[in-house]
């Protein structure tokens, strides 16, 4: 029992290391967007892991056509917090990844790769023409 | 049995995400990103998140697929074979994840009903009787069955409110990004002298 | 993709209920899963469907652009209005209690407002930001 009630942390850290890794190591800059994005959705499952109950329902009441019924408060819920705030989050999460990706078609109009090397090369010429100029 | 599936999504996540870091072909990465959005949104399902789950199929499958692979359409799909050593970021990244699981012995085990993240205003939710600040036995409630719309909606409208405008504030980012300047790629040639036109289209 | 014979006619038959589903969960949201954020992005899937199958132009010529636009606007604006018109009625900002004659209906109601506002901006911002990106290449 001790193995599983930590499991879900952990994969949940090794998600996050993925996406940690993929955002360091990889030059290219959609995967670096799609690290944070991995990297994201670990901290989203981090957060609705943390609100289940082990036996519990989804937090809707129990109830019919015309509202909740009797005794629906004596049922075993998950914690409902957690879910509205990753609720948002992923939303925003679509609309932070979407700048992220105008960024990055942004850098290819103007340097003609996406590859972070080849864009630092470009700027340190760059930089050197400007310092060869008087 | 929840915890055999949950073990289940989790080693199926796991996968996906590894195939995510070592493919090099960009739309098959998009495409395992869409997978794995399904794979997460199962596992919602699974942690009672209903509504997380939901929104996860329609936004993290649906649209951010689309708006990835509109991305790879203009910016090419091959990732280059880095050169550099991957020791240093490995090295980081083990450290930071070894820190990160001997943190984990510290927190709460997973599933408990008494751990402390459902003591405090949970309950309250639950009970559709959340006491308001000023008058002594002063309650709100709004006998709406989904909980997590009336925390959304209601106890919580604040926060909605911020989300939305974070929303709003991203289209108005992208809007400026996008529109303006079309400016010609520098191909190693002279710096064109365009610099002052760009602001002002 | 104009002259894929099945995919036009799938789509076809596809758009109308996802938009009625849309609605759906909209309204269902109170009663079982969903709510603005969902519904806002289902809509958004519609449209994004017909953009894919009969092309952009043609999507751009239903939904144009600038109304996608006000969309993302106008639904930060009605969110942000129920609050104020809560505050002009004697309540705190975002206190839907004072809006009806008894606070529970009045909740219901202001919860229905703000999740009008919800769909409104997600559909908006969420077809904006395909035309955005699948525009991108023509335009240069």
């Amino acid at each position: 029992m001790e193995f599983l009630g930590l499991f879900n942390y952990w994969v949940v850290i090794f998600l996050m290391m993925v996406g940690f890794y993929a955002l360091i190591s990889r030059g290219n800059l959609v995967k670096k967007v799609v690290g944070l994005n991995l990297f994201q959705t670990s901290v989203i499952i981090f957060y609705v892991s943390t609100g289940k109950i082990v036996g519990g329902t989804a937090p809707i009441l129990i109830g019919d056509d015309h509202g909740v019924a009797e005794g629906a408060a004596e049922v075993l819920y998950s914690n409902p917090l957690p879910h509205v705030l990753m609720l948002t989050a992923i939303v925003v999460g679509v609309a932070t990844m979407a700048m992220a990706l105008a960024l990055v078609v942004r850098i290819k109009e103007t340097y003609g790769t996406v590859e972070d090397d080849e864009i630092q090369a470009q700027v340190l010429a760059d930089e050197q023409r400007e310092g060869a100029r008087p | 049995m929840e915890s055999v599936v949950d073990l289940a999504l989790l080693g199926l996540l796991a996968v996906t995400a590894f195939g995510v870091l070592h493919l090099r072909n960009l739309v098959a990465v998009v495409m395992l990103m869409g997978i794995y959005s399904f794979l997460s949104a199962a596992l919602f399902v699974v942690l009672d998140a209903v509504d997380v789950a939901f929104t996860e199929v329609a936004v993290g499958a649906g649209v951010s697929t689309i708006l990835a692979l509109g991305t790879l359409a203009l910016v090419g799909t091959r990732q280059k074979r880095h050169a550099k050593s991957p020791l240093i970021p490995l090295l980081i990244v083990l450290v930071t994840g070894g820190m990160l699981v001997y943190g984990t012995y510290d927190l709460p085990r997973w599933g408990e009903p008494d751990n402390p993240v459902h003591g405090h205003v949970a309950p309250e939710y639950l009970a559709d009787h959340v006491p308001l600040a000023g008058d002594e036995g002063d309650v709100l409630e709004v006998h709406i069955p989904n909980i997590v719309t009336t925390v959304l909606a209601s106890y919580r409208g604040y926060d909605t409110l911020g989300e939305t405008t974070v929303v709003f504030a991203a289209m108005v980012g992208v809007l400026t990004l996008f529109v303006g300047s079309r400016r010609q790629r520098r191909t190693g040639g002279p710096p064109a002298d365009d610099e002052g036109g760009s602001g002002a289209s | 993709m104009r002259d894929q014979i099945i995919l036009r006619i799938a789509a076809k038959i596809l758009i109308g209920p996802i938009f009625l589903f849309a609605l759906y969960v909209q309204f269902h949201g109170d009663y079982g899963p969903g709510g603005g954020f969902q519904a806002g992005v289902i809509f958004a899937a519609g449209v994004i469907l017909y953009a894919l199958v009969f092309g952009l132009d043609r999507a751009r010529a239903v939904i144009p652009t600038a109304i996608v636009t006000w969309c993302g606007t106008l639904g930060v604006l009605i969110f942000a209005g129920v609050g104020v018109a809560a505050m002009f009625m004697g309540g705190n900002f975002l206190d839907y209690g004072v809006l009806l004659y008894d606070a529970e209906h009045a909740q219901h109601i202001g919860i229905l407002l703000v999740e009008a506002g919800v769909l409104v901006t997600v559909f908006g911002v969420m077809v904006t930001l395909f035309y955005s990106f699948a525009g991108r290449r023509r335009s240069r």
